[in-house]
């Protein structure tokens, strides 16, 4: 039996509410990291999976405290642990990865400088093998030429390099257990691939013992040995990743796997009813019972103890894990969506370009706009009545910049948006009338942002109708009803507050709001990005039966690639402002594709240790697109030579009516492309 | 779905939404003991004239200077009249004028900060660097010269009292704006074409309320403390009204042998800042805008 290094012994964290009740956010966690091993630990927001990683290098939160149990690790108790103690082996033996490495690095010290103060701290090295070091550091991440890096400061490196650098301080002191907080999550999916194919390097190369912290089933699939399911501060689940991913055997693993969109199937995942229990609302009994599909009338009022399960070495924390063992192969369902198109024109979007360039004395006092170099540049798409078309690019691929100018909330440096065949928009808010702001409408990523938080609902809800339709009293709040009717809320939400809903029924509330105004083009801009997985699938299903009732079409844009093969009819990728490819997301998943498309299809992952993502190019970011030539020029695996930087591609038209922007032919393209 | 969640409060009329706040002030020490000066000042404010025992403008030359007694419990000033009288009066003024000269100030400074802040360009550049040119100067000289050339009538003091007042409510009003102007509600707000004045009103203000309640409290105390001043400088409150700056001022000679009626109006004018002072504190502290509270690590 292999070395245990950390025991977290029937932990429980929790805090006094105002009432002076004690609130568990962690409840009797027990469980050991083994030497060398990586454990995820897998949980929507509000779980407490986060807490349980802190606690294992012996911090809880300010407002927290632990109410029983230990976090040993050396077989001395970290929870217990004076601070000066705490100091020795945080970063030495326990070291931590955080979420966003950009806010965890100062910003003001070259990074070599902030590696040096780790390597300091952490290890008994003298001045002259430390330079060496860093280097030897910054090269163990796959940094690009490590004395360069080390002398720059955090804002000149990307995301993704900035994450290196973080994994590079870590690394320093040489820990035995290395906590990682999300550290890819908000990375493009690219760099993503990346950045987890280095960790996994890592555990492999040093030994290090690694607990993963994610809601991210896909990331936690291609790192994790050892996957902890956890549920309303409980462990549901715990097992060997494969097992645990291929045939889960609790009801909410099951449940999270189904409503997960996959590449491989088109059509709308199948959802998960109601949201995870707030802390201190549970009572007696299971604490999944009222989202479960295979619930009894005893886990009303029992709650399952956790069981080991010595033929499959797993943990479970259900009365039916039996019934479940035998059938619990996911076999996902998915609801296919219903085309609605109609021939129709809705939406014309010709030549448009978008300059985010300061402008000159000259330019503003003549109100216009010069760039030869635009942001966003030769957009042109076709949108039909009743259609769902996709805007897909990872971060600064434009867009949401052209989302805002549909909005008319961003000048068009050119370009023409046009609406219903006849209609101009203009691109000024400001020349808009009424009715042009009223046909088009926004859905925005994050709810919390997007509500007021001292409005109550019926406020939110409220203000589209007042202002396009002049309604007032009883109509009004007839017209609320229907609307929270519609995304299957109750009246009881008219005098709640944002603060008082989820995460999943705020963004309902927004959705609410958007249909108020009765719009025929609704703008999404990362709608489920923001959200659980088990919700996510809920309001991708409740978006698709409102534009069937309603016929509304949708401009959908994220950066989740399962998401829009899951709702859309069609797919526009866009690199560095330009577009790449555009056509029916059927053929846009299928092969042939541009070789950018290849790449984001290729970096997807998938919740299955058997899918590995395919690294095609690599993960550079490039700040602005280049003056001439095709867009994808710089990160092309496939680059031709000359004609690529010098030439913009044509459009080329595959039988399925998929266009592809790439001067490799097609029969070509389609060769070394993995399908 | 279950209802008996305890995030799930419902919606409260404003009298409990005031009377909550309060509640949570008064549960904080000083909270308690801030809000219990202040109430105890305004109260004084109300019913001193009620209760006074002599009259304030009495003047008894063969009662000069007597020391704190059963009969004069504060003792009596230069000019025989009753110290303890005088300063249960002495606030009154003081109290009114700041308190509407607040009003004012978190008016026009609130207002013209939200505009600022939510219109942005241009005229924020401009409007900004008056309200820099203004900050710029001493506040005191300037208010010396509108009270010489105006008068010390009460309808000078107020406004320009609010005037000088809200220069700084109107930094932090624009800085509250811009915390909330980039959040997505404004954006969707503005995309749905809703005007300038629906926005400030609806969107902004409900945000940045707080904030800017919390600075004008805070502006009030240092308002009382500038007109107090002013009053010693002998430019606010003309005798015979007692008031506690100008009680200081006149009895500030006899320090040596009279104390207390030094000592009576300093205490009065002190506590009433310090009451101020903590209940601004306690009120932000309420709303949950303190921002001294304990950073996390």
């Amino acid at each position: 039996m292999t070395e245990i290094i950390q025991k977290v012994k029937n932990l429980s964290i929790g805090f006094k509410s105002k009432k002076g009740e004690e609130i568990l956010i962690l409840r009797n966690i027990s469980t050991n990291i083994k030497k060398g091993e990586t454990v995820g630990i897998v949980g929507e927001s509000g779980s407490g999976k986060s807490t349980l990683a802190l606690a294992m290098m012996g911090y809880v939160k300010h407002g927290l405290y632990t109410i029983g149990g230990e976090c040993e690790f050396n077989s001395s108790n970290l929870l217990k642990m004076k601070n000066r103690d705490l100091e020795k082996i945080r970063g030495r033996k326990i070291a931590m990865i955080p979420q966003n490495a950009g806010q965890a690095l100062t910003p003001n010290l070259k990074i070599g400088y902030q590696i040096d103060e780790a390597l300091q701290l952490h290890s008994d090295l003298k001045e002259e093998e430390r330079e060496q070091k860093i280097s030897e550091l910054l090269n163990k991440v796959r940094l690009p030429s490590p004395e360069t890096i080390a002398l720059r400061y955090p804002h000149e490196l990307s995301g993704g390099q900035q994450q290196r650098v973080a994994v590079a301080m870590a690394l320093a002191g040489t820990p035995d257990l290395l906590l990682l907080d999300e550290p890819t999550t908000g990375l493009d999916v690219t760099t993503q691939a990346h950045v987890l194919e280095l960790l996994n390097f890592i555990a492999k190369d040093t030994g290090t013992s690694m607990v993963y912290v994610s809601h991210d089933l896909g990331a936690i699939a291609q790192v994790s040995d050892r996957i902890i399911v956890m549920y309303s501060g409980e462990i549901v689940l715990e097992g060997p990743s494969r097992d645990i991913l291929k045939k889960p055997i609790h009801p909410y693993t099951y449940g999270l796997l189904k409503s997960i969109p996959k590449l491989s199937l088109a059509g709308l995942p199948q959802s998960m009813p109601g949201s995870q229990p707030q802390p201190g609302t549970m009572h007696r009994g299971c604490s999944f019972f009222d989202r479960c599909d295979f619930s009894e009338e005893k886990c009303k009022s029992n709650s399952p103890q956790l069981e080991y399960l010595e033929e499959l070495n797993t943990s479970v924390r259900c009365f039916n894990h039996k019934s479940l063992m035998n059938d619990s192969q996911v076999n996902q369902t998915v609801n296919k969506i219903k085309k609605s198109l109609q021939d129709k024109e809705i939406l014309n979007i010709s030549e448009v370009s978008i300059s985010y360039a300061k402008q000159n004395l000259l330019d503003q006092v003549l109100n216009r706009i010069s760039d030869d170099n635009p942001t966003v540049k030769d957009i042109n798409i076709n949108i039909k009545k009743g259609e769902t078309i996709a805007l897909v690019g990872e971060s600064g691929s434009g867009k949401s910049t052209i989302l805002k100018s549909i909005a008319g909330l961003l000048r068009t440096k050119d370009g023409v948006i046009k609406f219903d065949q006849k209609r101009n928009l203009s691109s000024d808010l400001k020349e808009r009338d009424p009715n042009d702001l009223r046909i088009i409408q926004l859905i925005f990523q994050n709810p919390d942002e997007s509500l007021n938080p001292n409005h109550t609902v019926e406020e939110i809800i409220a203000q589209p109708l007042k202002l396009y339709f002049g309604l007032k009293g009883e109509e009004l709040k007839t017209n609320i009803k229907e609307l929270l009717q519609k995304v299957r809320l109750g009246e009881f939400y008219m005098s709640r507050y944002p603060r008082q809903l989820s995460g999943g029924e705020k963004q309902r509330v927004a959705v609410a709001r958007a249909f108020a105004a009765k719009p025929d083009i609704i703008l999404c801009d990362e709608v489920t990005s923001a959200l659980d997985v088990s919700v996510q699938a809920a309001v991708l299903n409740l978006l698709q039966q409102l534009k069937e009732d309603f016929g509304t079409t949708y401009i959908f844009v994220s950066h989740d690639l399962a998401v829009v093969r899951a709702i859309s009819d069609r797919v526009a990728v866009l690199y560095q402002g330009r577009l790449c490819e555009v056509g029916p997301s059927n053929d846009v998943y299928q092969f042939p594709s541009h070789p950018y498309t290849e790449v984001l299809l290729g970096a997807v992952l998938e919740p299955d240790p058997d899918i590995k993502p395919k690294l095609v190019a690599e993960d550079i970011v490039e700040e602005k697109p280049p003056q001439k030539g095709c867009s994808f020029q710089g990160r092309c695996s496939r680059i031709l030579g000359d004609i690529c930087k010098n030439e913009i591609p044509p459009w080329q038209i595959t039988n399925s009516g998929n266009s592809i922007r790439c001067h490799i032919p097609l029969k070509e393209l389609q060769k070394d492309q993995i399908n | 779905m279950k209802l008996d969640n305890i995030y799930q409060e419902e919606k409260k009329s404003n009298f409990a939404k005031v009377s909550e706040i309060i509640i949570t002030m008064a549960s904080r020490p000083s909270g308690f003991i801030g809000l219990s000066i202040l109430i105890f000042h305004v109260i004084l404010a109300f019913i001193s004239p009620y209760i006074a025992p002599y009259d304030f403008k009495a003047i008894n030359p063969t009662l000069m200077l007597q020391a704190p007694s059963a009969e004069y419990w504060f003792g009596t000033d230069d000019l025989g009249r009753d110290v303890f009288t005088r300063t249960i009066l002495g606030g009154r003024t003081a109290l009114t004028i700041t308190f509407f000269g607040s009003l004012i100030a978190l008016l026009w400074g609130g207002l013209l900060g939200i505009f600022c802040g939510l219109v942005g360009g241009k005229t924020d550049d401009i409007v900004m660097r008056i309200v820099d040119a203004f900050l710029s100067i001493p506040w005191i000289l300037a208010m010396l010269l509108i009270v010489s050339l105006l008068g010390t009538s009460t309808e000078v003091l107020i406004p320009a009292l609010g005037f000088f007042y809200g220069k700084g409510i109107v930094r932090v009003a624009r800085a509250a704006t811009h915390d909330v102007i980039a959040k997505d509600f404004i954006v969707s707000a503005r995309a749905r074409g809703h005007s300038n004045f629906s926005i400030i009103w609806n969107e902004i203000i409900p945000n940045v309320r707080d904030a800017i309640l919390v600075e004008g409290a805070m502006r009030w105390s240092w308002m009382l403390l500038g007109f107090s001043s002013l009053s010693f400088l002998g430019f606010g409150v003309s005798p015979p009204t007692p008031d506690w700056g100008l009680m200081i001022s006149n009895a500030r000679g006899l320090m040596s042998f009279a104390y207390w009626s030094v000592i009576a109006p300093i205490v009065g004018l002190s506590s009433l800042i310090i009451g101020i002072n903590l209940t601004a504190d306690a009120f932000a502290k309420a709303l949950g805008i303190d921002r001294s509270t304990k950073a996390p690590v």
